[in-house]
């Protein structure tokens, strides 16, 4: 499924919109996790938008692909995107983090739409992956499952559990992404429990390694491709990103793991939004 | 007091349960060189962090693994270390649950646990983050002494405190927003040992954490508008529980309402009821928290308000309790 210059223009322009949409939502929250967003925004936009074989109007189809925010502190950026994909009104997440909302930080699957499974606890997401990928197996089933993660979360010894279990039953109908934008709270993952040599520990753990710039789509394309023809195994695609990308004053900026926005700095937000690349 | 330390808590109004902490835990350190700080990428979030700042060689961010954590603290206590362990406390209580119990409280290694973000305090996060099933958890492992203070000054009390217990302690505080319970230092706190912060002889309502000032207020507004003289007991220590105060409780008003911002199921409600039930005395009973189910969203002020922990609660379940009916039995004479 190569992509075409006209897609990719066309998957820019809907991640400046999602980008946007998020800056709004942190705004009528009063606060969320729009550095974490913003990081994994291209990854999300090309598999809801390209990638992933699903239909919003049925949420429960049997033989859709699967998707896992394993990072599931995303949760923002991921209800921008399921809203924009169509599964329910926008309007909804005036209602983020508000009380009595669906919507808190980390996204219930049993109250929106769209969701697969319900995260947020750190080291979770991968293990439920390897589940439904086995699960397809054995239901004889063709979808795919997809699974997204922090590269901090990586420091979680579940993560290397599901590794390990992922290559042993050879999955490859599992393609996963990093969002390895080198930052997790407390400040750079090398400081705080080194992650590198990276990519050699998925290799060792016996997956497939593609490392990638996870904010170019031509990239992000060629390694999907890759991956959903791969067949020895499970794929890893550790995606290069800017925690905060395309808001100026956030990229790579620890303290905007979190954060609120003023009304004047909505617009700064949104107008350095305007200007990024992609 | 442990090992002569005299700071007090000023400056209370701007500072945070979560920043006591740090700070009081930095004054120990001073005394005890023995203590060291563990996180999981949440130093700062806990603000064990200040530990950091203070002492970078006593200070151990594992990363973003509550498992390891738990279990390199049980290694270091058992070399002669004092370790102070936190992350939040659905993570403490429930991702390291097994290298909690079976490392540090079967080991009865001299450990000390701040759960942070405990009960609905981080509402909006949702039911990953928020930590009601906690207390249930931990009370039932052996050895493990478990807190739940007020307020800020009650969490330096506690960890000034918890240094006195040879063996693992287990304080669960909130995000940091919660509101003040006590004026000032100047009471007596003893692990253990419940606060009496209301004198009264028609009703007692137990509570532990943020209900506890919401109790204060309620007995005041039940004293003013129905005439009732409500007793209350701050509960601060879930475990070992007072068995003394709660049974004087059910002497003197025989009608207890408990509340804790955590499940019903297993935390101190059901240790008080167990109390109350070994007693064999008749007392009109109800324990208030969180049903069993997965909290709803919210700002923490709107979802104590919806499961009534909160004043408005408070006194709407004390006007119910005095209404029922129970069977006394007025031999006290093999009970207290
Ligand atoms: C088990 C668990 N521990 C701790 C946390 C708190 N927490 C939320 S996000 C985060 C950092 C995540 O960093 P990373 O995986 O690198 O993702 P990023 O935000 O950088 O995209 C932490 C420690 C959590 N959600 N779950």
């Amino acid at each position: 499924m190569a992509i075409t210059e006209q897609e990719i223009g066309e998957l820019k322009a809907r991640a400046k919109k999602i980008r946007k949409d998020i800056v709004d939502v942190t705004g009528w929250a009063g606060g969320a996790h729009i550095g974490v967003a913003l990081s994994m925004t291209d990854i999300m936009t090309i598999l809801y938008f390209k990638y992933l074989s699903l239909d919003p109007k049925r949420p429960d189809w049997d033989d859709r692909d699967r998707f896992v925010l394993s990072k599931g502190h995303g949760g923002v950026g991921y209800a921008v995107v399921l809203a924009n994909r169509g599964y329910f009104d926008p309007e909804l997440l005036k209602e983020f983090n508000h009380s009595g909302s669906a919507f808190g930080m980390h996204l219930d699957g049993n109250k929106v739409l769209g969701v697969d499974a319900s995260t947020g606890s750190l080291g979770h997401g991968l293990p439920m992956a390897v589940g439904m990928a086995l699960g397809a197996r054995v239901r004889k089933k063709a979808f795919r499952v997809y699974c997204l993660l922090g590269d901090g979360e990586c420091n979680e010894g579940s993560i290397w559990e599901a590794a390990m279990a992922a290559r042993h039953y050879n999955l490859n109908n599992l393609i996963g992404f990093i969002d390895r934008n080198h930052l997790m709270i407390d400040g750079l993952t090398e400081q705080i429990m080194r992650l590198e040599p990276f990519a050699d520990k998925w290799t060792a753990f016996g997956w497939k390694v593609k490392t990638i710039n996870g904010h170019d789509y031509a990239e992000l394309a060629e390694a999907i491709d890759f991956a959903q023809t791969y067949r020895e195994g499970p794929v890893m695609i550790i995606a290069e990103t800017i925690k905060g990308k395309g808001v100026d004053f956030m990229e790579n900026k620890v303290a905007w793991h979190y954060g609120g926005l003023s009304a004047d700095l909505i617009e700064t937000a949104k107008q350095s939004i305007e200007r990024s690349s992609p | 007091m442990s090992g002569g330390v005299t700071w007090t808590v000023y400056d209370v109004d701007k500072l945070t349960q979560k920043e006591v902490y740090g700070v009081v835990l930095c004054d120990l350190a001073k005394i005890h060189p023995e203590i060291v700080g563990l996180s999981a990428d949440l130093a700062q979030s806990t603000k064990i962090g200040a530990l950091g700042e203070k002492y970078p060689d006593r200070f151990f961010n594992v990363g973003i693994a509550e498992q390891n954590l738990f279990g390199v603290a049980a290694g270091m206590a058992k070399v002669g270390l004092i370790p102070f362990v936190s992350t939040f406390s659905a993570f403490a209580s429930m991702r390291a649950c097994e290298f909690l119990r079976t490392d540090i409280c079967y080991q009865n290694l001299n450990c000390k646990i701040i759960a942070t973000h405990g009960g609905t305090s981080f509402g909006p996060a949702g039911t990953t983050h928020h930590s009601t099933e906690d207390l249930s958890i931990v009370r039932a492992f052996a050895n493990l002494t478990v807190i739940v203070p007020a307020d800020a000054i009650e969490t330096a009390k506690s960890v000034r405190a918890c240094m006195e217990v040879k063996g693992p302690v287990y304080i669960r505080i909130g995000r940091g927003f919660e509101p003040r319970c006590y004026e000032s230092e100047d009471y007596d706190f003893k692990i253990g040992k419940a606060v009496e912060l209301s004198v009264g002889t028609d009703v007692t309502v137990i509570a532990c954490g943020t209900p506890v000032q919401h109790a204060v207020q309620a007995a005041k507004i039940l004293q003013q508008e129905d005439g009732l003289s409500v007793r209350v007991l701050n509960m601060h220590t879930i475990k070992p529980i007072d068995e003394a105060a709660i049974l004087r409780a059910v002497q003197d008003t025989r009608r207890i309402v408990t509340f804790e911002d955590h499940n019903v199921i297993g935390g101190l409600g059901t240790a008080v009821a167990d109390v109350i039930a070994a007693s064999g005395k008749g007392c009109a009973f109800k324990k208030v928290g969180l049903p069993d189910e997965y909290a709803i969203v919210g700002y923490p002020e709107d979802i104590q308000n919806h499961y009534k922990i909160d004043t408005e609660g408070i006194v709407e379940t004390v006007r119910e309790i005095m209404g029922r009916d129970f069977e006394r039995d007025e031999d006290w004479e093999d009970e207290v």
